[in-house]
């Protein structure tokens, strides 16, 4: 019976996800949210059924009906979450919102595979940062004055990363966290969206070269920390952030083409400097000669994507506990085995429909400051999926980032609903600048009723000046 | 209308955003693909690697599957005793040692190469499910073999207590019918005599000689010397003529024939059949030393075959700087030049078969405890080696040998056979020399194709050849 269960719930739960996946690019065939109500609805229903099977396996394994208690929790909280988002705030995404909570189903299933007690303490972090994030949106859209506070972020960014770097515990030979009243924090993450809003802030009224050039220095400082807390995987995010939001603000593609250089150049002399850069990329480039060191994690983790096949092993049929490290760096590799590359690759892809609707509104809102914070925010979360991701099977180098909202790590976790939840307040700011520009044109159309074409000279801006 | 006007301008006021959009979208998806082709296409190798642990897991979980010959006789099992403790049976014990190999301290042959299917169990739910409930493991898959039991045992009773190597193959499929190295061991005693192997230098026991054993070619080489001849002379070679006195000197070297034998003259064909050392030698002179290298290339010389076990790279050494001596030493295969015994098969099979070598292969199909098929391992191409025509005046050199040269003693059959002696001297003591024969049979359509190196015996003709008649006196008449 536990066989048949184990066995027919494989192919299930990665139809289910296919279907989940296959409308979240659907969304994007309709413009206006009440369009896609279908959709949504749809996806929360496979969702649903997809955490249910996944838990329902989990206990037919561990012959442990409890379980099911923490799926009841966690199936509140996440409907709690979902009901809450759209009774708030009217205007929300909800495809954003379907896919937080996707993801953090694939993490709450992967984790509980992984042993109870992560899971349960990642559940709580989980469930006190959606409340935090619940609140953040109002915060976004009101707050006027997050625009002119540039160089607080950048004061508070640096002195954070400073302070790790000084004093901060070695985790793995890494600087990357400090510990205050026995919860560990690992700012380099919250810093992450301070590090936007400070691009964003500098370069949206003016982005000449002086404003190119002093954002800048402190990109490079923050850069710089981070390189020497040896945690590289932020350093780069850091950089590749800066670069493509400056090229947004400029629309000056000679930015991106110094930055690549500069980035190569910086590359080559970390390379030469630093040997845990040397050792990182030769275990990258030829992994199976140092598999007894440097390349142990890597291999262990290819041994994991490829030893699942289409459907997987099934949940509690594989041996991720071989990859070191497996519930925060390599989960996506121990869900490649256990659930099969059918529902890594869904993974994947639900990332990047979360990426393309930030982008989506990003490009929608017309206010500078906000496209390019809702733009850095993208980024940021791709840039990092794609560094764990390619990592962890060898694409690229592994640079041990987390997977947001699906590995294990309350400061990732928390860093990644606040982001979240930061583009939701943006997509507010969007839908109220759409609505203001409806009732505009309305009001021109009233005055100059003939001449329609001049209608279309009217930026958003422009009507903004009219409020 | 006005919409669109309305979204193009976004698009445009957009395109950065746009462009880096589209950019990520791109690189995901090529990520997204390079994840999946690398795990399916990995999926085996990686599975076998020592450092994975999942090799445990699925033998815990699975009883190591069957090992069986072509007409299904079990040639590896694995016994489970009432207290659970399970044992790995080989009812031939010696028979088939290096090619079915073993399981413990590591892996080899067989066991090796099919390693993936054995651990793995296919068996039908219904059974699995069945078994869960009685708590016993799970039937891993039996793999099939192309071997052949009777040709094993006679080769290798043939063999006798030599020390040398047999493969008997088809042509046509590649199959390898039997394949006999000597001296050989007891696999249900591996581990017991494990160290006394390890220790023992001299006689490489574990050393499968049909795949790894590298010998002096002796006179099999001249297959190759007459090919490059007749290349290069593709309408004159029939003219050839040279008068053997016994040896042929140029400088300091010398070249004998075999046992001081003088051949008088001889043409192409004769030299060939008699295996005439100073006629090759003389040939040797003549070839151009680039186009020689390039047949060589040609011919799998100096790289290593991609086969799905490992094999030992056959190699010789021809360049502009050439010697002349050295040149007359290849023609003859003396010298530095070696092979391994299954490249030899190769060669002989790609001459039986119009010039193309097939893929030598061993393991036929796979098939789960309910006796479906999970895999099944085609006849596949490894490579034209040389042209139609000729593979037919090499197939007709070799007919000769057996009518009127040093295989006489395969003439008269109920069978036509053809093929090509070989006396490689080693060592450096005159006259100890390993008796090479490889051929094939029936000559107007071939089935099988027979290599045999027997080492320190003497002449191919006296110690080779009555072995290849008893191979194929038991796959034609037994």
């Amino acid at each position: 019976m536990e066989l048949y269960v184990s066995e027919f719930s494989k192919y299930v739960i990665a139809l289910l996800l296919i279907f989940y996946t296959y409308e979240c690019f659907a969304v994007f065939r309709f413009e206006e949210e009440a369009q896609r109500k279908g959709i949504y609805i749809r996806q929360n229903l496979f969702m649903f059924l997809f955490h249910f099977s996944c838990f329902l396996v989990i206990c037919f394994e561990t012959s442990d009906i409890t379980y099911l208690f923490f799926y009841a929790f966690q199936q509140i909280i996440l409907y709690a979450a979902i009901v809450l988002y759209h009774m708030l705030y009217p205007k929300t995404n909800r495809l954003i919102i379907n896919n937080m909570c996707m993801l953090l189903i694939i993490g709450f299933v992967i984790l509980t595979r992984f042993g109870i007690e992560k899971a349960v303490k990642q559940f709580i972090i989980v469930t006190g940062s959606l409340v935090i994030a619940l609140i953040i949106p109002f915060f976004v859209h009101k707050f006027k004055f997050l625009k002119n506070l540039k160089w607080i972020y950048a004061a508070v960014g640096i002195a954070a990363l400073s302070v790790v770097m000084i004093l901060g515990q070695t985790t793995y030979g890494s600087k990357l966290s400090y510990s205050i009243a026995g919860l560990t924090f690992q700012p380099s993450e919250f810093v992450k969206i301070l590090f936007v809003f400070f691009v964003a802030s500098a370069l949206y009224e003016a982005s000449g070269f002086f404003e190119v050039f002093t954002t800048a220095v402190v990109a490079a400082a923050h850069v710089i920390i981070l390189v020497i807390s040896k945690d590289l995987g932020s350093a780069l995010i850091f950089f590749v952030v800066y670069v493509l939001m400056v090229f947004v603000a400029t629309r000056n593609f000679l930015y991106v083409i110094a930055g690549l250089f500069g980035g190569s150049g910086a590359a080559y002399i970390a390379y030469r400097v630093f040997t845990h850069v040397q050792v990182r990329v030769q275990a990258w480039k030829d992994p199976w000669s140092v598999i007894d060191s440097a390349g142990y994690q890597i291999t262990q983790s290819l041994f994991a994507i490829s030893s699942g096949g289409w459907f997987g092993l099934g949940l509690y049929k594989g041996r991720p506990d071989d990859i070191p490290f497996v519930e925060a760096d390599f989960i996506f590799s121990a869900i490649a085995e256990e659930l099969g590359i059918l529902v890594a690759v869904c993974l994947i892809l639900i990332c990047v429909s979360c990426f393309v609707m930030f982008m989506n509104i990003s490009a929608g809102i017309s206010d500078k400051f906000y496209q390019l914070t809702a733009f850095g925010l993208g980024v940021t979360y791709i840039f990092q999926v794609f560094l764990t991701i390619g990592g962890g099977s060898k694409f690229i180098p592994l640079t041990g980032v987390t997977l947001p909202l699906v590995s294990y790590g309350g400061s990732s976790v928390l860093t990644t609903l606040i982001m979240f939840a930061v583009i939701e307040g943006l997509h507010i700011v969007k839908q109220e600048e759409e609505e203001l520009r409806k009732r505009g044109e309305r009001k021109v159309r009233r005055k100059r009723k003939p001449v329609i074409d001049e209608m279309e000279d009217l930026s958003g801006d422009e009507i903004e000046k009219e409020e | 209308m006005k919409k669109r006007n309305e979204n193009k301008k976004n698009k445009k006021k957009n395109r950065e955003i746009r462009i880096i959009t589209w950019g990520f979208v791109v690189l995901f998806l090529c990520m997204a693909g390079y994840i999946t082709y690398y795990s399916v296409t990995n999926h085996q190798e990686l599975i076998n690697n020592s450092y994975n642990g999942r090799q445990q897991a699925l033998l815990a979980q699975n009883v190591r599957g069957r090992i069986y010959s072509g007409d299904g006789i079990i040639l590896a099992q694995t016994i489970t005793d009432e207290e659970g403790k399970e044992t790995r049976e080989y009812p031939y014990q010696n028979l088939f040692a290096h090619v079915v190999g073993y399981a413990v301290n590591g892996r080899m042959g067989i066991e090796s190469q099919a390693n993936y299917y054995l651990i793995n169990s296919n068996a039908p739910l219904s059974e699995k499910a069945a078994l869960d409930i009685s708590g016993a493991k799970y039937p891993g898959d039996d793999v099939y073999t192309t071997l052949n039991v009777e040709l094993q045992q006679v080769a290798s009773t043939a063999l006798g207590i030599y020390q040398g190597a047999i493969i008997v193959s088809e042509p046509e499929s590649g199959k390898i019918l039997a394949m006999v190295s000597k001296p050989d061991f007891n696999p249900e005693e591996i581990l017991d005599i494990w160290d006394e192997l390890i220790a023992d230098k001299e006689s490489s026991i574990l050393l499968n000689r049909v795949t790894q054993g590298l010998y002096p070619p002796g006179s099999t080489f001249k297959i190759v010397t007459a090919l490059e001849y007749i290349k290069e002379n593709k309408d004159t070679y029939q003219n050839y003529s040279y008068n053997c006195t016994g040896a042929i000197t140029r400088g300091e070297e010398r070249i004998q024939c075999y046992h001081g034998s003088v051949h008088g003259t001889v043409n192409f064909n004769r030299s060939f059949a008699k295996s005439c050392n100073s006629s090759f030698a003389n040939i040797g002179l003549s070839l151009d030393r680039q186009l020689f290298q390039d047949t060589l290339e040609e011919l799998l010389f100096n790289q290593s075959l991609d086969l799905p076990f490992t094999t030992g790279t056959s190699r010789v050494e021809v360049s502009e700087q050439t010697s002349e001596g050295d040149m007359m030493q290849i023609s003859i295969g003396q010298g530095t030049t070696g092979i391994t015994p299954l490249w030899l098969n190769m060669l002989t099979c790609a001459i039986a078969n119009d010039g193309t070598a097939m893929k030598p292969y061993v393991v036929d199909y796979v098939q789960n405890s309910a006796g479906t098929r999970i895999k099944t391992f085609s006849p596949a191409v490894y490579g034209k080696l040389m042209e139609e025509q000729e593979a037919e005046i090499l197939s007709g050199l070799m007919r000769d040998v057996v009518e009127e040269g040093t295989a006489s003693r395969l003439s008269g059959l109920s069978y036509t056979a053809a093929g090509k002696t070989g006396s490689a001297e080693y060592g450096t003591v005159k006259g100890d020399s390993h008796a090479w024969f490889t051929g094939f049979a029936p000559a107007e359509n071939p089935q099988i194709c027979v290599t045999i190196i027997i080492e320190g015996a003497g002449a191919g003709g006296d110690y080779a050849v009555p072995i290849a008649k008893r191979i194929f006196d038991a796959y034609f008449e037994g």
